[in-house]
């Protein structure tokens, strides 16, 4: 008796609330816009009226996921993401009865390669990235292809200094590791003959080959938390770390960003699109959900304000590099008129 | 030949009885002190391993300790710059209503950089209008906001007012930023190490016990974040647990112990429990994400979501310690309670529930703490949330303590170090206050037969 009353009050509670409409805007999505997500929510949130919306960090692709789901208040109304929305992810949406997306970009984000500031600053290439961490890279003659076996960086290339090959980075679970792949080792593996050729002959051989990363121990999955990166940088000067730029900007009295291609990872360089290894970062809304959901329209004209994603707003602050200011009126317009994405 | 031989063995024989009869064992030989001594070395090393394993793991828990500790207790306290604050009636209430609603909404930022640039006047150019505005939290508006309309009086006077400085300039004074290294490699240029000096030697910077961090929710700025949202949110999350995984818990230990027939079935639910205990706790997530979110449609990141799901993984544990509870219960209390003529629900609900009861409770509250340190199942149905506002019941979204942690311990800002820690530290006390309060009860009721 105890037992099924307990159970039916809960559960009564529980469905009360269900049926409660949503008074808060509920966001999902990548965790490299989190930090920037967030604090527009909360700026948002104590200059209106508003309820503060709820953020989760769920990932790029576990967000789209999530609110490519459906339409209604159980569904979040808007997703972050660290890269553009897939055409499969569209046609989900669009199966699901979400026809109309609307597609904002918030700015950039350098991803770098770093160690600390007391090693000697590094200058690398995108090929010698490469050589360094795929798993799979060209033989000594150039014609056939081998496991890594390059142990130091002056084995791959004379001027690099005579220390091991340590890069921590993250899993590939992470949106940076994605990024990483796909702006470094993906686009230097073609300048190496014996790989080019593998494109006609062997596509998805091809493809392993670009993306595989070595795991041999050179390269170490230090987890999704950036923090720890930098922790171990600081007390091993060997070791090289990928991560996000705005935890270079916050250690900056610790750690050093390596040359790519010769340029400095900088907020000016970035932000010039001169530093090579930058993504662009978005959120998605959901169209139908505005009008329905309070304060959608007022958040989007936050995040598109000056103060927060302009040169001087309070996200280039946290780290975030604003793009210029025709292409912020542009994006600006686009999310307030809703303009529909299309692929 | 034979006899020759049969003669040599009844020699050996008797040699081998008469050694053993005529002489018993030499307690004073060297060969028995050298194996007592053996014996005694092997007792002592023993107890060394033992000793040294007990050293080994307080010396983890004070290693873990001190560094949780030692980065952590500053995040107690909080850096305060005292400015000389106009409260210009013209800039709060121009027509001198006296209207809260007016007062409310004037902006006590103007008021606050306006006394900024009255201590640094020679500051004009722009970007550095914008750094030294950076010496005061974004947050203290509010604070001046909710002065003002506590106490009006203050409008049209010019008081000393301690402001809650931002974050960059807290971890300045507390130490963590070394002023002494390159300019460009630092958080603050030279210029806002200039005005911090400069305030310092005003004796207008303070340290002061830091009460917003355990009365604010989340937030991006770590100089307002506070821990009370997450507290609250865990406080929820484990009233629904509670309430749920302890009377069917008990109710299923007691149907087992004292009613269930032994049969095939039984041994089943017996042999399921006790895996049940041993499930990762992630699973029990993902059935949360899947029963109550997508089936019963529940609303995502809702305490009583995170509380319906660690009910199920506190279950087994509860209902494995309940039912070591009640079978420590003497079966002559049960004879006697039906020899008296007492119902078995009698007997169960008036001398064997009681007497099992300290155990049972001990049980649950340490269920209950593992269900207060969990993130993973959590992670699935939407508590891993950046939520700010302080949860009013369980319905609004809510995040628990533990994921406050993983969640500041993610963040770039470095003053969220020491936040990390702090919370750390009230996640660990509270754990010692339910270890504590478990250990309480069952010195207080426990019964010895």
């Amino acid at each position: 008796m105890k037992k099924t009353l307990a159970v039916a009050a809960l559960m009564s509670v529980a469905f009360a609330g269900a049926a409660q409409a949503r008074d808060q805007i509920r966001i999902v999505g990548s965790s490299t816009v989190f930090p920037f997500a967030t604090a527009v929510a909360e700026e948002f949130g104590k200059t209106t009226s508003f309820k503060t919306p709820v953020i989760e960090s769920t990932g790029s692709g576990g967000g789209l996921k999530l609110f490519c789901a459906g339409v209604g208040e159980q569904h979040p109304d808007i997703t972050n993401a660290s890269r553009r929305i897939k055409k499969s992810e569209v046609e989900t949406c669009a199966k699901n009865g979400i026809a109309e997306v609307t597609e904002v970009k918030v700015g950039y984000d350098g991803i770098v390669l770093s160690n600390s500031n007391e090693a000697p600053e590094i200058d690398l290439t995108k090929e010698q990235i490469f050589l360094a961490l795929a798993k799979t890279v060209p033989s000594k003659d150039g014609n056939s292809l081998v496991d890594n076996f390059y142990t130091t960086w002056s084995e791959i290339d004379p001027s690099l200094p005579n220390i091991k090959i340590e890069v921590l980075g993250p899993p590939p679970t992470s949106g940076t590791r994605d990024a990483f792949t796909e702006l470094v080792l993906e686009e230097a593996c073609n300048s190496f003959p014996a790989i080019k050729a593998l494109k006609d002959s062997n596509k998805d051989q091809h493809k392993a080959v670009c993306a595989g990363v070595r795991e041999d121990g050179a390269y170490v999955e230090a987890g999704e938390n950036d923090n720890l990166i930098v922790q171990k940088l600081e007390a091993n000067h060997d070791a090289l770390g990928i991560f996000g730029f705005s935890f270079l900007d916050q250690n900056g009295d610790k750690l050093q960003g390596s040359k790519i291609e010769g340029v400095s990872p900088t907020f000016e360089a970035i932000s010039a699109g001169e530093y090579p290894v930058s993504r662009s970062l978005y959120f998605y809304v959901k169209n139908a959900h505005v009008g329905t959901i309070p304060g959608m329209k007022e958040y989007l004209a936050e995040f598109t304000s000056e103060k927060a994603f302009g040169d001087e707003g309070y996200l280039a602050d946290r780290g975030l590099i604003p793009m210029d200011a025709a292409e912020r009126e542009a994006v600006r317009n686009a999310a307030t008129n809703l303009a529909p994405l299309s692929m | 030949m034979t006899d020759m031989a049969s003669l040599m063995e009844d020699r050996a024989a008797a040699k081998v009885i008469s050694d053993k009869v005529q002489k018993p064992v030499d307690w004073d030989s060297p060969k028995i002190a050298r194996n007592i001594k053996k014996r005694y070395a092997a007792e002592r090393r023993f107890k060394i391993y033992g000793l040294s394993a007990i050293g080994v793991a307080l010396l983890a828990l004070f290693v873990l300790a001190f560094s949780i500790g030692s980065k952590g207790y500053t995040a107690f306290f909080q850096t305060y710059v005292q400015l000389e604050i106009n409260f210009d009636p013209a800039e709060i209430d121009p027509n001198g209503t006296g209207d809260p609603a007016v007062i409310g909404k004037a902006n006590f930022d103007d008021l606050i950089k306006k006394a900024l640039l009255a201590r640094f006047p020679d500051v004009t150019d722009r970007r550095d209008k914008r750094d030294l505005y950076g010496v005061v939290s974004g947050g203290a508006s509010y604070d001046l906001r909710e002065r003002v309309m506590e106490n009006p009086n203050l409008i049209g006077q010019t008081r000393k007012i301690w402001l809650i400085s931002g974050d960059d300039f807290d971890m300045l004074n507390k130490g963590y930023i070394d002023a002494n290294v390159d300019e460009g490699s630092r958080r603050l240029n030279d210029k806002e190490i200039g005005w911090y000096d400069a305030l310092v030697s005003d004796g207008a910077v303070e340290k002061k016990f830091h009460s917003r961090f355990f009365t604010s929710g989340d937030s991006r700025e770590p100089e307002l974040a506070g821990i009370w949202g997450a507290a609250v949110g865990s406080f929820y999350t484990l009233l629904v647990t509670l309430f749920l995984s302890f009377p069917i818990g008990v109710l299923a230990a007691v149907y087992l112990e004292e009613f269930a027939p032994k049969n095939r079935f039984t041994t089943i639910v017996e042999v399921n429990i006790n895996n049940l205990a041993a499930v990762p706790s992630i699973v029990f997530g993902l059935l949360g994400l899947e029963v109550y979110l997508n089936v019963m449609h529940l609303p995502r990141s809702a305490p009583v979501v995170g509380g319906l799901t660690l009910a199920l993984m506190t279950l087994p544990t509860i209902i494995i310690a309940s039912r070591a509870a009640i079978k420590a219960v003497p079966p002559s209390i049960r004879q006697a309670a039906l020899g008296l003529g007492a119902s078995p629900v009698q007997t169960v609900t008036h001398h064997v529930l009681p007497l099992a009861m300290p155990g049972i409770l001990t049980g649950t509250i340490i269920g209950m703490a593992q269900a207060l340190g969990e993130t993973a199942p959590l992670l699935m149905i939407g508590m891993v949330a950046f939520i700010v506002d302080i949860p009013g019941g369980a319905l609004d979204p809510a995040t628990v303590l533990p994921v406050q942690i993983y969640l500041w311990a993610d963040s770039p800002e470095r003053a969220f170090v020491e936040k990390t820690s702090a919370a750390i530290m009230v996640l660990l006390a509270f754990l010692i206050l339910m270890n504590g309060l478990a250990v309480y009860l069952r010195k207080k009721f426990e019964r010895k037969w």
